[in-house]
Order: structure tokens, then C-alpha cells, then sequence
């Protein structure tokens, strides 16, 4: 069963006629009624089409956080092969919010690292929904470094509400974990690759994607807070956060403007759960793609590029 | 507003040959006794007899740090308001507004000058400015201030006051949480110590970033520091938090800073770490070791007196504070209703 939206209404009702159609076609004479099933499926789509090609801040952040999304494990099943993940912080646990462990990707190994917000009950509270606690991130690091070592670049797979707020998460020290994490990417003598998914919610977020190269899903939003959470201090009303979500400039394509991220990957018309493995085509061409022109750099003109990427950015905005 | 309190008594002030403030009395938010500004002045803004540290300004704070002159270090330029965010009231106002107020440009002020004998960087986060959160410009600052301390081969010592991100900025605003770890890692190459003094309050990306990333962390007593605000964790785990919870002696207790410093003590605490650090020899006697109400003098005449206020709602009042980290209860914005377990368990 699809999922719709709700400012997808439109096309909902038309996809529910042409199943019914469909239905009707298999137990009756299908030729009769083929060409208003064609006729349908056309209006359908030009409906879908219609409603994505103009999606507003807001509906973009729907879409990002649509349940049927792919999330970290779908990118891992469909990009990775002989994942490996490794487990916990050796401080105090293991965070299962953050996946992280090594493989091939197209036959090279990696080390692959992301947020897994679940996808029924059950695995959704195994991963906090994708929002870590400090275990998490400590155990980033530790994947980070181990990549480093052996020279593997690192894929992140980023998709979180934020880093978890929560007394045991502030007692162990979040602030400091994403800190460090953040550090840590830095740090990295190897190419890392960040590919934002759906949700890139604050610091929980930068802790993985302080990287080489920033890709972002083409209905992917990235944002310093939720447009909720912006909403509630701006205006103080979570009731805005239609207004925080387009005032905050939270898209790919204004982040590319901005010059915050590197590239946009082209979702499926409808969203990326539409057609997941066009998903994974198309990200796992632009994250090769990427590895590709880091490749000849040594670990040093990796960090050094990095860097300067990081500090060129803004400087480039106009000054007023 | 009237206009007694707009024309005449700004009339009588002036003729009174010296600025005189609002208030001559502050109170503390603690005890609620009442003290003579000047004695208040004269002990680092700490009220005498409870201890209460309130908040200080950036050039107060230089002044207090600093064993005499300083050279105060000018901050690049920044693109405004990127965005063009309008809330309430636009973006650049409230920036009018915040520079009228305190005479800064941005949130941070950076000096170099001689601290125990030791050359060395300071830069400091004024919360009067916006809340102290950081933005482009705040970012642009504290890296210069670290690039500098880089280029001189100084200590940089950082005192923190911020409730986080700038939410008007967006996405470049937590850019520079990368942005100043980049130009603090190069310090860390450099082996120049970096002494980060948390004061209150030290919250969201802030902590997330350069506030946690210091080789020392030194804290006032009594300030608020940690990553999410107390009211979005009471909001995920409908629970209430423990007495003193993301205070400076609670993050002590938990590993994360290195020691809780009374401010007329920290002079002190500084030039004796600074001159370890650089392995200079040892003093007879160490100069910052008494209050240094001497070096504010020198202040006459520069911002007004900062009256603050209570605390607990001051955390409040301002971006950002409760913004940060997943800023939301998941429970409230996901419809998920199993969130609000997950927390408890």
C-alpha cells in the first residue's frame, strides 16, 4: 500500500481509479477498457509531475520525511556489497541510530556510515528514529579512524531529525561527541562523501557530513533546526513551520545556490520511494563519480581540499 | 514611552558629567539582594556574597583578562543577511537594532596582548549581541582569531556565551560549526594551546563545535552548558529534569570540563595553564591572583552597564537556546506515537 501525502490528494484519487480500472480490466473484456486506462495512467502522471516539479519548501520536508522513503539500510542494500557493520563506542555502548561498517562498493571497499531511522515500530525504536546519542557518534568516530588507517573512503549516508535530546544523551556529553565527530571527518586522510537523503537536521547531521564532496537527494532538506523547532522560537508557534520551512532556505537546490552543497541526485518523479532502485542508480553513479575525482589526491591534498572547502564557504555571498 | 522619559531625563543625565545607569542598583537573581553597581563593577560582575556570576560584557571581559593595553584585531567582513529571513521583524533590523544596542558589529570581539606575560589571543562571545549565537560573522571571527593565534604563535583562549546557531542565517550559520573546527585543528597541529572558558550560557551548536573542542575546559560556576535546550528534553521525555542539570558543576561531574573557576579567580587559573603550556618559567607571584577591578577603570565611558537578568528565563528569551539539536520532540512533529517510549526507555 502506497502511502499518500496529503497534498498529493489529487493524484491519490486518480491512482485509486486507475486500480479499480485495472481490477475491472483483469475479470472483464481488457480491450474495451485499455485506452481509458491508458488515458489515466497519462493524466496520473502529468498530475504527479505537475505537483513535484513545483514542490514548496514545506511539502519537499513531507517528502523528506515520507515513511515509505528509502533510508540508510535500503542505500546499503542497494549500493553495498559484503557490508560488514561493526558495533558500539568501547566507552560506554553500542547506538544503533548510527549504522557504520565497511564493504564494496562497485567491487572497491568503503567504509559506509549513516543514520537508520527504521521503518516499522519495532525498528524504528531499535534506532531511536535515527537520532543518536553520544554512543553513536563516539562509534563514528571509531569507524572513521579505522577507515582512515586503512586507507578506505568513507560513503555517509545521512538522514536524522537531530542529534537525540534526551538527560542520558546530555550526560555523556552530545555536544562534545558531535564535536569530535565533526573533528573526525575533518581529520580524515581519505575521501569522504556525504549524500544527505532525507532529513539533514543540525548538528546531529554535520557530524557526518563535514565531508569532501556534499550530495544531496533532489527533495532532501538540510537545515541548522526543524522548521517545527524554527517555528516555535521565531514565532513561537509550531504552527509556522510552513513559514520556517521557506524562510530558512532548507532545499538542495537553494543549498546548491548557497553553495553549501556540491550536487543535487535527481529523484524519480513522485520521490525517491517511487522507485527505489532508480534511487540507487542515480546516487550510486553520483557518489562514484565523486570518489573518481578525489582518488589522486594524497591524504594531505585531501584534508587540504577539504578545508579550504569548508572556509570558502559563505565567503563567496555577496556582501551587502 | 513619553516624553518625560524620552527628552527629559536623558536631559537631566547630561547634567550629570558622567554616565550614570538606569540602574544604580542590581539585584540578584539568586538571593534577591540588592547591590551597589559599583561594588558589583568593581568584583567582575560577581555579587558579592552570593557568588552569583552574571553575564559580562566582551570588552569587560578583555579588560579583565588582559595584564594591561591590548591590540583588539579587526574582523572581516561578511555577507548580510544571505537569506533575507524575515520573522517577526526582518533580519537586518533586529541586526540594527543588536549593533545600536551594543556598539559591536557582530557577537565577538578578538585581542592580542599579554596575559600573565604570555602573548596571547583572546577572543570573546558577547551575549548581548543577539543572544551571543553564531553566525557568519561570529564564525568569521573566531576563525581569524585562531588563524591569527596560528600566525603569532600565541595561546588562544575563547570565552564562550551563546545560546547556538543563528537561526536567521540558516544553514551557513551551522556551517560554521565545520568552518572553526577547520581553524581550530590547525592550533591543534600547530601545538598552541587553546583554553576554552565556558560561561553561561554555552548551548546548541555552540557546544557542538569549538565550545567542546578546547585542550581545557575551564566553566563558571553556575553555567548553563550542554547541547539541547532544557525545555525540548522535557518536551521528548515528559519527564522534569534533575536539580542542576546542564550546570557547570554537573558537566564537571560528568568528564566534560576540567575545572569550575570563580571569575575572580580565573585570571589566575589562565596565566598559570598558559605559562605551563608554553613553558615559561614560573612567577614569583602570580599578578592575576586578586581581582583585577583596577583594569576596568579604563572602561569608563565604553558600553553601558549590562543589568542582567534572572537567568532562567534569559535561557529562554533568545534564538536558538532551545533551537538546537533535534529541536523538536519527535512525538509532536512525526506523529510517531511510539516516540515518546522509545525516550523513556
Amino acid at each position: 500500500m502506497r502511502t499518500y501525502l496529503d497534498f498529493e490528494k489529487p493524484v491519490a484519487e486518480l491512482e485509486a481509479k486507475l486500480e479499480e480500472l485495472r481490477a475491472l480490466g483483469a475479470e472483464r473484456d481488457a480491450v474495451a477498457i485499455s485506452d481509458d486506462i491508458a488515458r489515466l495512467e497519462a493524466k496520473a502522471a502529468e498530475a504527479l509531475a505537475g505537483l513535484y516539479a513545483t514542490l514548496t519548501p514545506w511539502q519537499k520536508t513531507l517528502v523528506a520525511r515520507h515513511p515509505q522513503r528509502p533510508h540508510f539500510s535500503d542505500y546499503v542494500h542497494g549500493l553495498v556489497e559484503e557490508f560488514t557493520p561493526i558495533a558500539g563506542d568501547r566507552k560506554f555502548g553500542e547506538d544503533e541510530a548510527i549504522v557504520g561498517g565497511f564493504g564494496r562498493f562497485r567491487g572497491e571497499p568503503v567504509c559506509v556510515i549513516g543514520q537508520e531511522k527504521g521503518s516499522d515500530t519495532r525498528s524504528r525504536i531499535r534506532h531511536n528514529f535515527g537520532m543518536a546519542r553520544p554512543e553513536g557518534y563516539r562509534k563514528a568516530v571509531r569507524v572513521m579512524e579505522l577507515a582512515d588507517r586503512f586507507g578506505l573512503p568513507v560513503i555517509a549516508i545521512v538522514d536524522t531529525a537531530g542529534a537525540y535530546p534526551g538527560i542520558d544523551a546530555e550526560e555523556r556529553g552530545q555536544a562534545e561527541a558531535i564535536a569530535r565527530s565533526t573533528e573526525a571527518c575533518l581529520a580524515l586522510g581519505v575521501a569522504n562523501v556525504a549524500v544527505v537523503i532525507g532529513e539533514g537536521g543540525s548538528g546531529g547531521a554535520i557530524a557526518l557530513a563535514t565531508a569532501s564532496r556534499v550530495l544531496m537527494l533532489e527533495h532532501a532538506i538540510y537545515s541548522v533546526i526543524s522548521p517545527e523547532g524554527a517555528a516555535s522560537i521565531l514565532w513561537r508557534d509550531a504552527g509556522r513551520a510552513q513559514d520556517a520551512a521557506t524562510a530558512m532556505k532548507i532545499t538542495a537546490q537553494d543549498l546548491l545556490r548557497l553553495g553549501v552543497i556540491d550536487a543535487i541526485v535527481r529523484e524519480p518523479v513522485g520521490g525517491a520511494h517511487r522507485d527505489v532502485a532508480a534511487v540507487m542508480e542515480a546516487t550510486g553513479n553520483a557518489v562514484a563519480a565523486a570518489l573518481a575525482e578525489l582518488a589522486p589526491l594524497s591524504p594531505d591534498a585531501v584534508r587540504a581540499a577539504r578545508a579550504d572547502k569548508f572556509l570558502a564557504i559563505g565567503r563567496k555571498l555577496k556582501l551587502a | 514611552m513619553n516624553w518625560i522619559s524620552d527628552v527629559v531625563r536623558p536631559r537631566i543625565k547630561t547634567l550629570f558629567k558622567r554616565e550614570t545607569p538606569d540602574n544604580l542598583w542590581i539585584k540578584c537573581p539568586d538571593t534577591g539582594q540588592m547591590v551597589f553597581h559599583k561594588d558589583v563593577e568593581a568584583n567582575l560582575w560577581v555579587i558579592p556574597g552570593s557568588n552569583y556570576h552574571l553575564r559580562m560584557g566582551a570588552r569587560e571581559r578583555l579588560a579583565s583578562v588582559f595584564d594591561g593595553g591590548y591590540e583588539e584585531i579587526a574582523l572581516p567582513e561578511v555577507a548580510t543577511d544571505p537569506l533575507k529571513f524575515r520573522d517577526e521583524k526582518r533580519y537586518v533590523d533586529r541586526l540594527k537594532e543588536n549593533r545600536a544596542k551594543t556598539g559591536m558589529a557582530d557577537a565577538v570581539r578578538v585581542a592580542v596582548g599579554a596575559v600573565g606575560g604570555i602573548d596571547t589571543t583572546v577572543a570573546v562571545q558577547d551575549f548581548a549581541f543577539m543572544g551571543g549565537s553564531l553566525g557568519m560573522a561570529a564564525g568569521e571571527a573566531i576563525v581569524t582569531a585562531a588563524e591569527t593565534a596560528y600566525a603569532r604563535r600565541t595561546p588562544f583562549v575563547l570565552f564562550v556565551a551563546s545560546g547556538g546557531a543563528r537561526m536567521q542565517e540558516g544553514i551557513l550559520s551551522l556551517m560554521q560549526m565545520p568552518r572553526t573546527t577547520v581553524a581550530l585543528r590547525r592550533l591543534k597541529e600547530a601545538r598552541l594551546p587553546y583554553v576554552v572558558v565556558l560561561t553561561h550560557p554555552t548551548t546548541g551548536g555552540v557546544s557542538a563545535s569549538y565550545a567542546m573542542l578546547g585542550d581545557i575546559h575551564i566553566a563558571e560556576p553556575g553555567a548553563v552548558i550542554g547541547f539541547a535546550g532544557a525545555r525540548v528534553i522535557e518536551q521528548t521525555i515528559r519527564e522534569k529534569l534533575p536539580e542542576g542539570f546542564q550546570r557547570a558543576e554537573y558537566l564537571k561531574e560528568h568528564g566534560m570540563v576540567d575545572m569550575v573557576v570563580d571569575r575572580r579567580e580565573l585570571k589566575g587559573t589562565l596565566v598559570t595553564l598558559l605559562r605551563l603550556f608554553t613553558k615559561a618559567p614560573a612567577l614569583e607571584a602570580a599578578p592575576g591572583s586578586a581581582p583585577r577591578a583596577v583594569s576596568l577603570e579604563k572602561r569608563a565611558g565604553d558600553a553601558p552597564l549590562a543589568i542582567e537578568r534572572p537567568r532562567d528565563d534569559a535561557g529562554e528569551a533568545h534564538e536558538a537556546a532551545d533551537a538546537e539539536g533535534s529541536g523538536e520532540s519527535p512525538a509532536e512533529s512525526r506523529a510517531e506515537p511510539a516516540a515518546t517510549e522509545t525516550a523513556r526507555g
